[in-house]
């Protein structure tokens, strides 16, 4: 049977110690039995790895940065577009995803496809409102608040008991066991990626994390769930291990039904001794250790790629528990001829 | 006694949990033992099958199982019904 070929574009190309999912999703999609894609790489920066990633990524385009605007954003994909005739965009990094989201419609009608969350899924599973959705459909969350002053860090004591988890609205989160590390990790997180900066019992027990794809209609087209095995000092996972855990696919189950969550999602969980789970993240996208699910047979980016088509997809009923995804660094070798054509010309 | 569902016991004496994502290298006996275990035998029929195998005094022995024993349960793979 001959493959159909997809033109489908992927953020988050920064496979660095801090990776972006853009790889890995690129991964499964080359694995993929259907499809024969080809890949468009939309990169922010010049050093992105994947763009010197030739036999993974087919062409690469820079993009702006979501703070120049939606307007300047749509120009530039309009232009790519107008090349590569793109089926599909899979963004891969949170800070962009609002923009994606508000320009679903005109992406359409310029005939490229997403699958991201509604503005309403996004923004209630934010780390800052927590809290109130872990209330709302009935999750064990930790204790958090969102502060939007250094000064509200002094009456932390009243409601924490340290330490406490220091934590920005994207990325980045710090343990803090007084005060003062609380203010020190305040000024560089809000420097980074602004207010509120969330403050959040810290909760002690093995970080455990869940991949899952939801159909939009309350289904779980795919889950996984995995235990870090080793982690960076930036708190990212190294290496990690499929589970067989029914309660966290449970807990999967529960929040897709009740929130009818349309895309790729990461649920952060702690499991602590006593075998209780607490919430504490959900990622709107799918995570850097998404080719793990791939390899333990679930291709996720695949099935994105199908629901985003429109197409119907089989849920995914089983996985390979066991399976191990191990990273490792990795030196490319490139000529400044491809460095200065992406700098100057903003392709490559 | 019973050894955890789900738990993976390889003949290298190689134990997986796949709920946790914990392994465990075991030593021959430990592995000979924790075979046992599943077989549903008891303290005193691994007793006495490790007695007729290896030269060993029978109170340091029982010692030995149960310490390996809690250790077990220690990290959640078997659970002491008795």
């Amino acid at each position: 049977m001959s493959k159909r070929k997809l033109t489908i574009a992927v953020t988050g190309l920064n496979n660095t110690d801090n990776p972006g999912p853009g790889i890995p999703v690129i991964r499964g999609l080359r694995d993929s039995e259907e499809f024969e894609v080809r890949i468009i790489g939309l990169a922010y920066e010049n050093l992105e790895p994947g763009i010197y990633m030739h036999d993974i990524v087919d062409k690469t385009y820079q993009i702006p940065y979501p703070s120049a605007g939606t307007e300047v954003l749509l120009a530039r994909l309009e232009y790519i577009n107008s090349i590569e005739k793109i089926d599909v965009l899979i963004p891969n990094f949170d800070a962009e995803l609002n923009t994606f989201m508000r320009s679903a419609d005109k992406l359409k009608k310029m005939g490229i496809r997403t699958f991201l969350p509604t503005l309403e899924q996004y923004e209630e599973r934010h780390k800052s409102v927590l809290p109130e959705y872990g209330e709302k459909y009935d999750v064990r969350v930790p204790k958090s608040k969102a502060i939007f002053n250094a000064s509200d860090i002094y009456s932390l004591n009243d409601d924490f008991t340290y330490p406490v988890m220091v934590k920005g609205k994207f990325y980045d989160a710090f343990i803090a066991y007084n005060t003062e590390q609380v203010k020190m990790h305040f000024n560089k997180i809000s420097s980074k990626w602004g207010l509120p900066v969330i403050i959040q019992e810290f909760v002690k027990g093995v970080e455990v994390n869940v991949v899952a794809l939801g159909d939009g209609k309350g289904n779980v087209v795919g889950a996984v769930p995995m235990r870090k095995q080793f982690i960076t000092d930036k708190g990212k996972a190294w290496a990690g291990i499929t589970l067989k855990d029914d309660k966290m696919l449970e807990q999967t189950q529960k929040i897709f039904s009740a929130t009818k969550w349309r895309g790729g999602m990461e649920l952060e969980l702690i499991k602590t001794n006593d075998g209780k789970y607490y919430l504490i993240e959900i990622n709107p996208r799918l995570p850097a250790w998404v080719y793990l699910a791939v390899g333990a047979g679930q291709n996720l980016p695949e099935a994105l790629v199908k629901l985003a088509l429109g197409e119907d997809v089989k849920p995914y009923e089983n996985y390979q528990v066991g399976k191990l995804f191990i990273r490792y660094s990795y030196d490319l070798i490139c000529d400044i001829a491809e460095f200065e054509q992406l700098s100057t010309f903003g392709e490559l | 006694m019973n050894i955890n569902r789900n738990i993976a016991i390889s003949d290298t004496g190689f134990v997986f949990d796949p709920s946790s994502g914990d392994s465990y290298s075991l030593n021959p006996v430990g592995t000979e033992i924790i075979q046992l275990l599943k077989k549903q035998k008891t303290i005193e029929e691994i007793q006495v099958e490790i007695v007729s195998k290896y030269e060993v005094d029978d109170v340091q022995l029982e010692k030995d199982i149960i310490d390996f024993i809690l250790t077990l349960e220690q990290y959640n793979l078997i659970e002491n019904n008795e």
